[in-house]
């Protein structure tokens, strides 16, 4: 088990580097620079442009570059923000465990409801809860995640009943441990919500496909013949069957809720990694934009050893050992 | 029917098998269809039906029904195999599923030791359940495979013997796995780490966990290597000789079910069209699907 979990994290070495080279490569080859900005205003003058183009070695070709943040990636530095002018740790620390809570708990909102909402629509095959929860899920599946979270944002603007956006309010470092947390929690339900709703539509639909196909096993046939409680059928023998494919897939969908809060956390000014990463783009801060997507790479990688994890824990038919 | 006649009749029975039938006319038949010397077949089918609705059109209306099981009328008496011969979709698992309630009868009767077990309420019938035993065909399918082999024996017998505790179910599941020929130290394994015929071999052995009369084997062995169906048709008769077991075993494979049958009965689009004593089907088969049947089996 160790040693599974150890080769996993080596054999992320090299990915990791060939990652870092694609986001230098794609900068070198995207038109303008950080300073553009800069020179484009008359009033600042050329020498310090100049001194900036020094300072961050502008004038260097990209693999020069990636050669000197090798270097001190190596060290333990990941570089300094260009923009804020503080080290690239130290934002990705403000940002990540916003990231990590709000994806970790659309995971947790998609299962809890896909789960129950999957069975049921299984349960109850053809009746008129299925076909009002399918398509609830073709709703969800086909709306965009940016376009749900304007919705959500005007929900509320208009009704009041939540933030607009952000992570915490103004007042939040008056307030007692507890009203913190429901300060977070509050300034945390529409972004999970919008975030989650995709995954609960597709979760959903591949809970009630895999129930249907083990209700219809053999062993269930059997277990019904006994006089197996249905209950217990449903249960021991159906659900912990079915329940697989949301295990594993719940890694790859760590990697959907990355990419998908790039939108979500932009639209709904949530204070994450995925805002990060865009403004960084924008404004083309090299050394953040390469630290935020290995973050991201880093977390997707975590997501599925976790699951994979899981799925070993689950299922007595997975041995990691052999791998 | 005293103990003495029943021990009787399944040692007839078990000796009846495949080399007795080839023998010739001396060997012993029984008509089991029509249960001579006065003894009560342990199970009566009587003009059984099953149709199922066939729905179509926009709003789903119900536009016919598929004949699946289509006036079925046969007997099987204590300790003796019937063979239920037929092509897939003759309608031979319904019957199956009928018998153990899975599947509702439309019409008819089922009778099970001469009581009418298809009009018992859902807990009226759950003794019966201890009684009546199915085996399947897919060993890969009848396992859970998330069960240990302990607690797939273990289920049955924590439901029908409930005041069993872990241990004596742990015994009784480990005598279980001796019975049928495989290790009791494998209890803790999982049915993927089997062979297809030990995995057949749980299979019984769960259907036998609960000391059942009645066993339904639904094509037991289709699934299996030719080497492997000849080593569980001896277990299953090995059973039988040894705890007076009674067998309606269905199969597509005449070959099989006149090695193993006592009485045959022959399935075509949900109607028996011709039953018979094993012997005589195969000396002198009368319908012509039965004859279409029979020269579908290979011969070397």
């Amino acid at each position: 088990m160790l040693a599974f979990i150890i080769r996993r994290i080596l054999s992320a070495v090299p990915l990791l580097f060939g990652i870092s080279v694609l986001v230098f490569i794609l900068m070198a080859v995207a038109p303008g620079d950080f300073l553009d900005v800069a020179r484009s205003q008359e009033d600042i003058p050329a020498e310090y442009i100049e001194r900036m183009e020094q300072e961050f070695a502008l004038g260097e070709p990209w693999h020069t570059r990636y050669f000197i943040w090798v270097g001190n990636v190596v060290q333990g530095n990941l570089g300094e923000s260009w923009i804020y002018r503080v080290p690239v740790t130290e934002l990705l620390w403000q940002r990540i465990p916003a990231t990590l809570v709000l994806s970790a708990l659309s995971i947790l909102f998609a299962l809890c409801l896909a789960i129950p909402l999957g069975v049921l629509a299984a349960i109850y095959k053809d009746s008129i809860f299925d076909r009002i929860s399918s398509m609830f899920a073709y709703a969800a599946l086909s709306i965009p995640e940016f376009f749900l979270a304007l919705l959500a944002v005007m929900f509320a603007a208009q009704t009041g009943l939540f933030p607009t956006g952000g992570l915490s309010s103004v007042e939040h470092e008056f307030m007692s441990f507890w009203g913190r947390m429901a300060d977070y929690a509050h300034h945390l339900v529409l972004p999970t919500i919008v975030l989650g709703m995709g995954s609960v539509a597709s979760y959903m639909r591949i809970m009630r496909a895999n129930f249907l196909d083990y209700v219809r096993s053999d062993f269930v046939t059997t277990a019904r013949a006994k006089g197996v409680p249905e209950g217990r059928i449903m249960f021991l023998h159906v659900l912990r069957n079915a329940i697989n494919p949301l295990v594993s897939g719940s890694g790859f969908i760590l990697a959907t809720l990355l990419s998908g809060s790039i939108l979500v956390e932009n639209v709904m000014n949530y204070p994450g990694l995925g805002q990060l990463i865009f403004e960084a783009l924008m404004r083309q801060d090299e050394f953040v934009v390469v630290a935020a997507v290995l973050m991201g790479c880093v977390m997707l990688m975590l997501g599925n050893l976790i699951a994979d994890l899981l799925l070993a824990w689950s299922d007595p038919r997975i041995r990691l050992e052999k791998n | 029917m005293s103990a003495f006649h029943l021990k009787v009749l399944i040692m007839h029975n078990t000796s009846n098998s495949y080399s007795s039938a080839m023998a010739g006319p001396e060997t012993g038949r029984i008509s089991i269809s029509s249960s001579p010397e006065g003894i009560k077949p342990l199970l009566e089918v009587k003009n059984l039906k099953v149709y199922f609705p066939v729905h179509g059109g926009l709003l789903r209306r119900i536009r016919g029904y598929v004949h699946a099981v289509d006036d079925v009328s046969f007997n099987v008496s204590s300790g003796s195999t019937v063979g239920l011969v037929g092509e897939s979709g003759s309608g031979k698992t319904t019957i199956g599923r009928c018998l153990v309630r899975l599947i509702r009868p439309t019409a008819g009767s089922i009778r099970y030791l001469g009581v009418e077990t298809g009009s018992l309420s859902k807990k009226t019938f759950f003794p019966y359940r201890k009684k009546i035993q199915m085996i399947f065909q897919d060993p890969f399918n009848s396992l859970n495979p998330r069960m240990s082999v302990e607690q797939i024996l273990g289920e049955p017998l924590s439901i029908h013997f409930p005041q069993m505790n872990i241990e004596q179910r742990r015994d009784r599941a480990a005598g279980l796995l001796r019975q049928v020929g495989l290790d009791p130290d494998h209890l803790r394994r999982y049915p993927h780490q089997f062979s297809g015929g030990q995995r057949q071999r749980i299979g019984i052995a769960r259907a036998l966990a609960v000391e059942p009369e009645f066993i339904i084997c639904d094509e037991p062995v289709s699934a299996l290597d030719v080497s492997v169906q000849a080593t569980i048709i001896n277990l299953l008769q090995d059973l039988q000789e040894e705890l007076g077991l009674t067998y309606l075993f269905i199969a597509h494979d005449l070959a099989i079910v006149e090695h193993i049958s006592n009485y045959v009965l022959v399935m075509n689009q949900g109607k028996i069209v011709e039953q018979a004593s094993a012997e005589d089907i195969y000396r002198s088969p009368q319908h012509p699907y039965t004859i279409k049947l029979l020269e579908a089996v290979p011969r070397l």
